[in-house]
């Protein structure tokens, strides 16, 4: 979908918009092939509840879930430092006019600023490029799913068994409380901060697009059979749709270190993109195409 | 086995669902979470009044999006919260209170199980996130109290018509679908 010039608070409010009413393609159809392979009747009903929700979300234009989470923005290409304060005036905007939960509040005074803004808000990352485009992707993160979230520096001679025992351990000791199926973001490296982004990160990657390392590539495949045979089930209900998909993204890490991290995606893992081009038009993306 | 149930429910209506059983509720329903918790039993320790409406209350944990202002609300989006956060502070909200049923996900902790057991509660799972689906069930806003405490956490007064699918996740006789599926999981 391409889209005439937008100021770029504007895309901002129209990307919180899409990533909240309209589940990704990709994730779309793991539901589906989810409720495909599905046996058992009560995960089968959480199934078609999802699917069923997401159709109505998208038609009313209604957030899918009303947790609208903390937004978390990741930012390309070529920006200037005005950038920050137009994400925050979309926030500002989208908060009124979609609306969105008011979530963000004071840690210690648990003051609700209603406007999804406040100290440290909101997150963004930026990665300046050659490109000549911006491109904007959000990914609000509701709290069932972040308060699930593990990090561990395990020791390196626990070596790649020991990261696969700590992502299943932390998705199934999570039981149904971020809302399974979920996508697990898996960090692997780096030091504690960035393993953690990168667990985060990774849920920002397309379930239809294959993880160019094959190593990674096939520990995701064996993490996904591994949870999907557990018996967690939707909603921690049972069945055999646990997860719709593992992504992993690592990073060197000190030779006296293995840290592992994991960032939870429930179901409802909304994320949209949009790409700023230099004469103003912007194209929006969710999924892999 | 599919039930439809009319709030407010009474014991013995209660004590007859069984886990696996899936519900749908019409009637009073009232929303609830962390805040509504904390101030409900504060008043109580502080010999302070509450809302009538929490008396044998079916209770959502839930923090809807509204719109609209008084007179005008309306339910956006209203799915389950989790409710493992409410664990240390809902057996004495069922004693408190005679709360029959609560609406939630992911589940209570043992000790929770237990007083449903002694009080007659059932906790039912919501589909966590088909808030919209779920909306749609809540029908109707009849009020709100301790809107002070934000959107999220106030007490909205629902008027449920066919809220659900619900499933019966902890019963009256101690079972619970969670507890059954942990100790059956394959790590
Ligand atoms: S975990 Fe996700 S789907 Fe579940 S309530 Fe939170 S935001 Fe919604």
């Amino acid at each position: 979908m391409i889209v005439l010039p937008e100021t770029v608070d504007e895309v901002v409010v129209k990307l919180l918009r899409l990533a909240n009413t309209r589940l990704s393609h990709d994730i779309g159809w793991a539901l589906e092939a989810a409720a495909g392979w599905e046996t058992n009747d009560i995960a089968y009903s959480q199934l078609g509840s999802i699917m069923d929700n997401v159709k109505k979300a998208e038609f009313l234009g209604r957030p899918m879930c009303q947790d609208t989470g903390i937004p978390v923005f990741y930012v390309s290409g070529s920006f200037d430092s005005s950038i920050s304060e137009k994400i925050t005036e979309g926030v500002r905007r989208a908060t009124k006019e979609i609306p969105l939960r008011p979530n963000a509040v004071d840690p210690i005074t648990r003051e609700n600023s209603g406007d999804n803004l406040g100290e440290g808000m909101p997150i963004i990352h930026y990665r300046p490029t050659d490109d000549e485009f911006i491109e904007i992707t959000v990914l609000p993160k509701g709290a069932g799913s972040e308060n699930m979230t593990k990090l561990a520096m395990l020791n390196p001679s626990e070596g790649i068994e020991g990261v696969k025992r700590f992502v299943i351990d932390s998705v199934l000791d999570a039981g149904g409380r971020p809302c399974p199926p979920t996508i697990v973001g898996v960090g692997i490296g780096g030091l504690s901060d960035t393993c953690v982004e990168m667990a985060k990160e990774a849920l920002t990657v397309p379930l239809d697009v294959r993880n160019p390392d094959p190593v990674l590539d096939k520990l995701e495949e064996e993490l996904f059979i591994a949870l999907n045979s557990s018996g967690l089930g939707p909603m921690g209900l049972g069945g055999s749709s646990t997860v719709l998909g593992v992504r992993i993204k690592k990073a060197f890490c000190h030779t006296a270190s293995l840290p592992v991290a994991v960032n939870i995606g429930c179901w409802a893992t909304r994320r949209a993109t949009a790409r700023i081009m230099p004469n103003g038009t912007v194209e929006y993306i969710q999924g892999g195409e | 086995m599919m039930v439809f149930l009319e709030t407010p429910l009474d014991e013995k209506t209660v004590r007859s669902l069984k886990v696996g059983d899936v519900v749908y509720i019409n009637g009073p329903v009232m929303t609830g979470r962390d805040e509504v918790h904390i101030r409900a039993l504060k008043n109580i320790d502080e010999g302070k009044e509450n809302p009538e409406c929490l008396r044998n209350a079916v209770l959502y944990h839930c923090g809807p999006i509204i719109s609209g202002t008084e007179g005008s609300y309306e339910v956006v989006a209203a799915g389950p919260t989790t409710s493992a956060r409410m664990n240390s502070l809902e057996s004495r909200m069922i004693e408190e209170f005679g709360i029959r049923a609560i609406i939630g996900k992911g589940g209570m902790s043992k000790d929770v199980g237990e007083t449903m057991k002694r009080c007659g509660c059932v906790y039912l799972a919501a589909t966590g996130g088909a808030a919209v689906t779920l909306a749609e069930g809540l029908a109707r806003i009849e009020g709100v109290e301790w809107l002070d405490l934000g959107m999220p956490e106030a007490i909205w007064k629902f008027r449920t018509s066919r809220l659900g699918p619900l499933i019966v996740a902890m019963d009256c006789n101690g079972n619970s679908l969670y507890e059954q599926v942990k100790e059956n999981l394959k790590r």
